[in-house]
């Protein structure tokens, strides 16, 4: 009837990931020459989605890029921002080359330390998607794995979980990130950069957690009780596999769109810290405190403080959150 | 009936506007918010700027920084080291209660107790004593010529109230505590203290029965916003939803000169920004250098000095609003040595030569603290600095913070290399001496000397400063003192700030150069 369950306990079959196969009882069934995985990648209903629909190639294509000047900033990039001893003060707030007054060697112009803002864009792009990517794929770990268990488990455990999301949302995430970082700071005084960014990570991660864990517990709720599931347990299926393997690929569509539009926010929540003095420091500027900084110019005309890392952040945000929304649809058994 | 609504909505309309002109409100933002309502807990111009509303000091300055009676109608010296002061008659709180000498008894007690951040100023006191209901003699441990300036900044609290409610004690602001004179005040003051949300809103309203009868005011209401944001600040100045700001971004200047009906006030500040060092552990709290403090070393702290480039500095980050300083005293300060007003030569070469010499050849990773809302670009002016040091090997890591955060941090001085500005509020030389220069003790010497430079001479010729009267001699100590803080490099001077406000054309004030801003000489127009 449904047809989400027949596709998910047709997964178990054969020409389903080989993984699922060996759940079930019974020698498999025979297939023929099995093509390579990218073969079969390039022909399969993912691939073929993803080519027929523009926006999904155009985000990747905007994400990859940004992505890869960020990863390679050191090769890319003309100037190496964050080497304190290479800016000079005098290069400072030039407009972009092609305005009068612009230099040739500052595509973008410069910022009030004379960081060329070409470059800062580069570097300041790698420690927000390093630092909003990490954290959001840790608050989705957690968040996910406990939804699934107290949406899967249920009673008390279930009980007790909620009630801790109930409290954690019941402070703002920013204070709790702002603790975490306050803790981690007392706690490892001279530590910088590297620690500073696990703390900052966990920071952002931890009061993020909650959003993932209701979602998946309000799906899986409503999954546990289809007669896939039952069909799963009945044949004996451990309920581990079972959450792993059958529940979670049918709820995962709210939380990849919940993840997209949290890369964002992290990216922003990180901004915040380091103002607050938790976060990076500004002689490393993120995109966030880029942007931070720049705000302070908006109004004495050095608009390219503001409007580039804002396109940034723009580009990087839209095309995450577009190219998710794609995948939910890719990955939705419910509508293939 | 019809008629007879519409008339009663015209007449309710009518006497809505009516009030709405009778109430002049002043609203003004500024970068950060007051730390505290309480007078005593932190010695910090714009505590001391807005709690000088509300509270007021037995002397108080005038329009031009001079000296004016306020709570104290004359003031005489009866021997070198005893003053007597006539109060005046007639003086309530904002509660009510009368303003007698007890009160002022009460106040330098509190001032020099525990938790309070004046005692630099009661320090020189050795007795303050009640002598009629309306009179009182302070004793002096030795003459001490500047009391009177002293004096100024200490605000005179309620005995009765401050006893009433638990609050006989001020708070310790490095403890981030808070007790009722955190958050309420009663004062004397021409204004009193309506509401108080930290953060978001201070309201104050006229004290109608204060003892200056009218004020030149007009106003009836002032509501304090702290904007944090640069931008936020300007856009809601230009909008019309604040009449007074400061400071004004530097970058902003001409923006809102050019936006017609609005006037910046720019003038030069007392304050003088600078670095300190914390030279007295024998290991920095945070460095790579272990084992050794690279701060001890005079080589290490002139080699600071030389690779920092004031020049640029003022021209790009402080476009041009400041003036860099040799000193840590400005030229309006009385004790300031305009001869001796000449900075270490900006030298890269002679810098790393130095540090070589103290056995730091590929320089040493150092971390520095910095507030970035406190003066005016002060994340920008470290981010300079850290950029300079970099050139002779110093790897900086810079933690800029809210002042919030910051203050409460380098008061516990937690901290290795900081900046930090001060304002001699006594406009007096001394002060600095004092607060910024000598060693840190229990007796309020040092308080803000946060890195712990010492130099048993300069304590000795500060203490010496402090009771000289011949105005020759005692300016000849200053110079001496400041020639020793100069050869060790004690700290680093950067530079005296502009002073910026801007307000809008409804509106006339009076800009101090301690950048304090009295309420009382403000008027709105209503247009």
């Amino acid at each position: 009837m449904d047809h989400a369950q027949v596709e998910v306990v047709q997964a178990g079959l054969p020409g389903g990931p080989p993984a699922a196969r060996r759940d079930l009882p019974g020698p498999a069934a025979p297939i023929g020459p099995a093509p390579g995985r990218w073969a079969r990648f390039l022909d399969g209903d993912f691939w073929h989605s993803f080519r027929g629909s523009p926006m999904a190639i155009g985000s990747a294509a905007v994400a990859l890029a940004c992505i890869f000047c960020a990863v390679f900033a050191g090769v890319v990039a003309p100037h190496n921002p964050t080497d304190l001893a290479t800016l000079e003060l005098s290069d400072s707030m030039l407009p972009p080359s092609w305005m009068e007054g612009g230099a040739a060697k500052y595509l973008l112009g410069t910022d009030e330390q004379g960081r060329d803002v070409l470059s800062a864009l580069m570097y300041g792009a790698r420690i927000s998607l390093f630092v909003g990517g990490a954290s959001v794929l840790l608050s989705m770990l957690i968040g996910v794995s406990l939804g699934l268990v107290s949406g899967y488990v249920g009673g008390r455990l279930d009980a007790l979980i909620m009630r801790i999301c109930d409290v954690m949302l019941s402070f703002p995430s920013i204070l709790i990130a702002l603790l975490i970082a306050g803790v981690g700071h007392a706690l490892f005084p001279g530590a910088h950069d590297t620690l500073a960014f696990g703390v900052l990570i966990i920071a952002i991660a931890l009061p993020g957690w909650v959003q993932y864990a209701r979602a998946v517990r309000g799906s899986t709720m409503v999954e546990r009780h289809k007669e896939y599931v039952q069909a799963a347990r009945v044949i004996g299926v451990p309920p581990l596999r079972i959450m792993m393997k059958h529940v979670l690929p049918n709820v995962m569509g709210p939380v990849l769109v919940l993840s997209t539009i949290q890369v964002a926010t992290a990216i922003l929540a990180e901004a915040t810290l380091s103002f607050l003095g938790v976060g990076v420091s500004p002689t490393s500027p993120s995109l966030g405190t880029f942007i931070n900084e720049g705000n302070k110019q908006l109004f004495s005309g050095a608009w390219w403080l503001v409007i580039f890392p804002g396109t940034m952040l723009v580009l990087i945000a839209l095309s995450i959150n577009l190219f998710g929304d794609w995948l939910r649809d890719a990955l939705n058994p419910r509508l293939r | 009936m019809k008629r007879i609504f519409s008339a009663a909505l015209v007449a309710s309309t009518l006497a809505l506007a009516a009030a709405s002109v009778q109430a002049v409100t002043l609203r003004v933002s500024n970068q950060g918010d007051v730390q505290s309502m309480d007078p005593h807990s932190l010695n910090e111009s714009l505590q001391l700027s807005f709690t000088g509303n509300v509270y007021e000091s037995l002397i108080e300055r005038d329009k031009k920084m001079g000296l004016a009676p306020a709570l104290a109608t004359k003031w005489t010296q009866t021997s070198p080291t005893v003053w007597r002061f006539d109060l005046r008659p007639g003086v309530k709180f904002h509660d009510g209660t009368p303003f007698t000498a007890d009160d002022v008894v009460f106040t330098f007690k509190r001032a020099a107790g525990d938790g309070s951040d004046m005692k630099g100023y009661t320090n020189p006191i050795k007795e303050v004593r009640k002598v009629g209901d309306l009179a009182i003699e302070i004793e002096t441990t030795a003459p001490y010529p500047i009391l009177p300036d002293t004096l100024t900044t200490l605000a005179m609290m309620s005995k009765k109230w401050c006893e009433d409610n638990k609050a006989e004690k001020p708070v310790d602001r490095r403890k981030g505590i808070e007790n009722t004179a955190s958050f309420k005040a009663n004062g004397t003051g021409p204004f009193r203290l309506k509401e108080r949300q930290p953060s978001v809103r201070t309201v104050l309203v006229k004290n109608f029965s204060w003892w200056g009868g009218k004020t030149e005011s007009n106003l009836d209401e002032i509501v304090f916003t702290p904007i944090g944001n640069d931008s936020t600040r300007v856009a809601a100045l230009l909008s019309g939803e604040t009449d007074v700001m400061e400071p004004v971004p530097l970058q902003d200047v001409e923006r809102i000169k050019s936006a017609g009906s609005f006037t910046v006030l720019q003038g030069p500040e007392l304050r003088t920004i600078f670095l300190g060092m914390d030279q007295k552990r024998d290991e920095l709290l945070f460095s790579s250098v272990k084992g050794k403090n690279p701060f001890k070393d005079v080589r290490v702290r002139r080699a600071f000095f030389q690779a920092i480039d004031e020049e640029t500095i003022k021209s790009r980050v402080m476009r041009g609003a400041a003036l860099p300083t040799a000193e840590m005293v400005g030229a309006a300060v009385r004790g300031f040595q305009p001869d001796m007003n000449k900075r270490l030569p900006y030298d890269v070469e002679a810098a790393k030569k130095l540090l070589a010499e103290a056995g730091y050849p590929n320089g040493f990773e150092v971390t520095m603290n910095c507030p970035n809302d406190r003066y005016v670009n002060d994340s920008a002016i470290c981010q300079a600095v850290a950029a300079n040091l970099a050139r002779i090997g110093v790897k900086i890591n810079l933690q800029a913070e809210t002042k919030v955060s910051y203050f409460p941090k380098i008061l516990r001085r937690d901290t290795s290399f900081y900046l930090l500005g001060w304002t001699p509020s006594t406009v007096d030389a001394h002060d600095v001496l004092a607060s910024i220069m000598a060693t840190p003790n229990d007796k309020g010497q040092g308080t803000f000397n946060l890195g712990a430079y010492s130099n048993p001479k300069l304590d000795e010729l500060t203490l010496k400063i402090q009771s000289e009267t011949d105005q020759k001699k005692r300016n000849d100590m200053i110079r001496e003192a400041f020639k020793i803080h100069q050869d060790d490099v004690g700290h680093i001077p950067l530079h005296q700030q502009a002073l910026a406000w801007a307000h809008s054309d409804k509106v006339s004030l009076v800009q101090l150069p301690n950048n304090y801003m009295y309420f009382k000489w403000i008027t709105l127009k209503s247009k």
